[in-house]
């Protein structure tokens, strides 16, 4: 039942104007030996309440009721209701690409304070309107350092200790243009990177990434990694999570040229894996090498206050074969939505939120260690979520674990061989004690 | 007035503090923030006023029509929205085992199969997040293919000069380096141009049909035929797939893989700019290098997703996580209440639109292909207006047409046709509003002659007047300095 307005005799005086007798005659130009079959896979129309019925079903095998602990680059975060109310107003839900910018000012000031925001958590100058998410935000990072970089080297270096399937999806992007991504591996005892054991020349690598917090949760050395590439002419890439900036020393002030990082937990749904929100910010001096949407305020013809898109000869409309990259829309909605979820919780809600889901994670950890045999992996601090060695492989202890309710955390071993003991824990600000007593109790069973 | 001028130090908005003691003690004091970070303190009322009254400074298909050509701006039905934001399929993480993630996979799977079957093709992946993502997908799997077979000297892609700016860029991201071909004066693609482009450096080609300047391109047998004996694959970009929805399929036409927008023909929202998906169609023989993950079933029937382990020659990952799913269940909350007999109905009404409007533009506008047949959006050109004594531009009158309560439709685009407009109004939209629609732009067209001056400045009724684009890339104030004082 699609949702097409005419009536019969409306169609009918349509194709008189057309001096057509049917619809078939509008199609007279497609050669009948390519018409297509009949279709087979796709059922008769539903009503929207039949639909609801059927998605209601399909959601109801999903409820499981169990208590999620795991993290790994995906954060359950309370999200005020306002959010999602304000951001499926039709005005936004159904709105284009701001390009007539007088009738898209709703959008373009949005962006303009979303990169305000972007700008202020990562401390960096500038900030573009949304990337796809984390991992495509990484490899348009890659691109762009390997573009802006003076030596004109191809290579970057990438330390293991980076979400892997940010990795995954850098490796996806940038080998067609010749571009090398080294690893680096993270040290057993810190699950680190060591800058003392980074070697290279002068100009040898374009960049260096740097996660901080990495994807055990750890904290790295980002002042030294930061030092080391500035020493031989390498940018520097933060990868970062939103939350953990609330907290921890912003990108900017310890050397990043370059920060991205994936934006869900501002206020987007976990959703099964997306849409998410990629976040970019650079410097004024990189800018014109950034990829994406910018929006920049500017006046009218009476001297009012207004906001356009702006750097446009750097995209693909209007460079094609020569732009910086073929990314074509942003997360328009969702960069609304963490934009409306940033000013809901403010710069001291942030804060709160980052501060009690570290301390939760605290709390989880001190609770889950005291069991026997479970220990930390990694020695040092850690932020928000953290690696736990288990005396029996982790995916077994997993799958005991969800029989019990709970689904305990990412288990270390699908990303890294000598990780298969290893649970990597994650409790935010949405676990209640009852939870996470529920999860120790749990796993003292299991083990 | 910015959001950041609504705060004040102590306006904490309380409900949205979470309860409880932080203890911080264990981070080290030289990676702990003394900074600001620069959001806003604002109460939970400012803040739902403030982008209210933002939300009202949009145009929208909510609000105003929108024919936005090669965009395809229809209804967003609003049910698509509720199905998809149902707690069950929003609240899961994405790393939820698939014994508890039947429910969802299941509905992925459909969608799987139901596009495979909308585009003739023999298998779909749903990993990529946006049109351009699926195009580069694309690419990627010609080029896998072209390496898996020993052709490593096949290092271009043809394009017609009329392409999306995303074709070549997608092209040169893919490594490939782009050949553009010309079109005929009557829109289809030259194929002397073709030949001459085609040789054993050919990867492939790239084209929408119908094209971006609304016409199906008729010569598509024998285009295919041409590439495929040259030994090139034919990619087809599925931005115009709403004109032929159960028409005519790419895979019937010759196509080895496609990407799908799924905003554009299944009506997932624009959101402003996005989230989109953008999955992609493949034959046979490029199923093994699609990108993951894909969802299958196994042999008690159950839904899992295929990771690089199970398609160890796929191209790999798009995204750090699956994909936009949040997108892709709209797009199937929207096939399935239009169903079968619902495809065919939305490509005839999109056409019957396109063309009726064309009809009752004619006396008034150049059309740039006047004896062709319009394939759901149609291309007006401006150009005699532009060197008229008026000197009246095609930005000139859509800027006015923003005044008369109507967005433009897309401008300059595509770039092979001087001054143009490109339009298309969708099934969507009914008789009475591309009658008004015709109405205002008739009404511009007499401005012209009267008082060019007026478009020339327009638009004169929204939130502002014409912005200074030069001035927003001379200046470039990118982010709030925070300096200026509230105003009260």
């Amino acid at each position: 039942m699609p949702f097409i307005p005419h009536t019969e005799a409306e169609a009918r005086e349509m194709l008189d104007t057309l001096g057509l007798s049917s619809m078939e005659e509008l199609f007279a130009e497609i050669p009948e030996c390519i018409r297509a079959k009949p279709l087979e896979k796709v059922p008769e129309g539903l009503s929207e309440m039949e639909l609801m019925r059927l998605m209601r079903e399909r959601a109801a095998q999903d409820e499981s009721g169990l208590r999620s602990f795991v993290g790994a680059g995906a954060y359950e975060h309370h999200i005020p209701s306002a959010v999602w109310e304000l951001a499926t107003r039709g005005e936004y839900y159904s709105a284009y690409t701001p390009y007539q910018a007088e009738a898209s000012q709703g959008t373009l000031q949005t962006i303009y304070e979303f990169q305000t925001m972007i700008a202020g958590l990562t401390g960096m100058e500038v900030a573009n309107a949304s990337l796809y998410d984390g991992g495509t935000a990484l490899a348009e990072a890659v691109l762009m350092a390997v573009r802006a970089h003076k030596g004109k080297s191809q290579k970057v270096l990438v330390p293991e200790s980076v979400h892997p399937a940010y990795l995954r999806v850098a490796r996806t992007f940038c080998g067609a243009q010749g571009v090398t991504l080294e690893s680096v591996p993270f040290q057993e005892a810190s699950g680190t990177v060591d800058p003392e054991r980074l070697g290279g020349d002068d100009n040898e690598y374009a960049a260096l990434v740097v996660p901080q917090p990495n994807f055990f949760g750890r904290l790295e050395a980002v002042e030294e990694l930061a030092a080391w590439a500035k020493a031989r002419g390498a940018l520097v890439i933060a990868v970062v999570n939103p939350t953990a900036l609330a907290l921890l020393t912003p990108p900017a002030e310890w050397g990043a040229d370059i920060a991205v990082g994936e934006g869900q937990p501002l206020g987007l749904p976990m959703s099964s894996g997306g849409p998410y929100l990629g976040l970019m910010a650079t410097t004024k001096k990189l800018v014109r090498q950034m990829p994406g949407r910018l929006v920049a305020r500017t006046v009218d013809t009476d001297g009012k206050e207004g906001f356009s898109l702006t750097l446009q000869a750097r995209e693909q409309h209007i460079r094609r074969a020569k732009a910086k990259s073929n990314i074509c829309t942003n997360q328009g909605l969702a960069m609304t939505a963490a934009t409306i979820y940033m000013s809901l919780v403010g710069e001291e809600g942030l804060k709160q939120v980052a501060g009690m889901s570290h301390t939760n994670t605290r709390r989880l950890v001190e609770k889950l260690t005291a069991i026997d045999g479970v220990e930390r992996r990694f020695d040092g601090p850690f932020f928000h979520e953290a690696a736990l060695r288990l005396p029996r492989p982790a995916a077994e202890v997993g799958g005991a674990l969800l029989d019990r309710g709970v689904l305990g955390g990412f288990d270390l071993g699908r990303e890294y061989s000598d990780l298969g003991d290893t649970l990597l824990v994650c409790a935010t600000e949405t676990k209640t004690e009852a939870d996470l007593d529920a999860f120790t109790e749990a796993l003292a069973e299991v083990l | 007035m910015l959001i950041f001028e609504h705060s004040r130090d102590e306006r904490t908005n309380k409900a949205q503090l979470p309860r409880g003691e932080v203890a911080l003690d264990d981070l080290p004091e030289a990676q702990r923030r003394s900074s600001a970070l620069g959001l806003p303190q604002a109460s939970e009322m400012d803040v739902v006023r403030h982008y209210t009254r933002l939300s009202q400074q949009n145009f929208s298909i909510d609000t105003h029509f929108y024919p936005l050509g090669s965009c395809t701006m229809k209804y967003n039905p609003r049910g698509a929205n509720e199905a998809a934001m149902l707690p069950g399929l929003l609240n899961r993480h994405p790393e939820t085992p698939a014994r508890f993630s039947q429910g969802i996979f299941s509905v992925l799977h459909e969608l799987q199969e139901m596009l495979a079957d909308i585009c003739g093709m023999h298998a779909v992946s749903l990993a990529p997040a946006a049109g351009a993502q699926g195009e580069y997908a694309g690419v990627a799997m010609i080029r896998a293919y072209h390496k898996a077979h020993g052709n490593h000297e096949r290092d271009e892609i043809i394009v017609p000069d009329s392409a999306h700016g995303t074709n070549p860029a997608t092209a040169s991201m893919g490594g490939f380096r782009t050949v553009e071909i010309r079109t005929k004066p009557d829109g289809d693609i030259d194929l002397e141009s073709l030949e001459e482009a085609l040789s054993e450096r050919t990867a492939g080609l790239m084209i929408t049909n119908p094209s971006t300047l609304g016409l199906f391109e008729r010569g598509i047998k024998e285009i295919a035929d041409k590439v495929h004996a040259a030994g090139g694959l034919l990619y087809y970009d599925g931005a115009n797939l709403n004109a032929i929805l159960g028409k005519v399929r790419p895979g019937e036409m010759g196509f080895d893989v496609m990407h799908f927008n799924l905003h554009k023909t299944f009506s997932t929202p624009h959101g402003g700019g996005g989230p989109g998906a953008g999955p992609v169609g493949v034959s046979e023989r490029l199923l093994p290098f699609a990108p993951v993950p894909l969802v299958a079933r196994d042999a008690d029937g159950g839904y899992f997703l295929e990771y690089e382990r199970e398609r160890p020659q796929s191209i790999g990952r798009m995204t750090a996580f699956p994909a936009n799913i949040g997108v892709l269940l709209r797009a199937y909350a929207y096939i399935r209440m239009a169903g079968r007999e619902g495809m065919e109905r939305i490509a005839e009404h999109a056409v019957l639109n396109s063309n009726y409007l064309l009809e009752k533009l004619r006396p008034h506008y150049q059309v740039a292909f006047p004896g062709r047949r319009a394939m759901h959006e149609f291309i007006l050109t401006l150009e005699d207006l532009a060197k008229s004594d008026a000197h009246v531009s095609a930005m000139d009158v859509a800027k006015r047409m923003l005044d008369f309560g109507v967005h433009a439709p897309t401008a300059y685009f595509p770039l092979s046709v001087p001054e143009c407009f490109l339009v298309e109004p969708t099934e969507s939209e009914a008789k009475e509003i591309l009658d008004h629609f015709a109405g205002v732009l008739a009404a511009i067209r007499e401005e012209v002659d009267v008082d060019p001056d007026k478009i020339k400045n327009a638009p004169y009724t929204l939130p502002v007047k014409r912005l200074d684009d030069v001035r927003a890339a001379k200046e470039l104030d990118l982010a709030w300095d925070g300096e200026r004082k509230a105003a009260v």
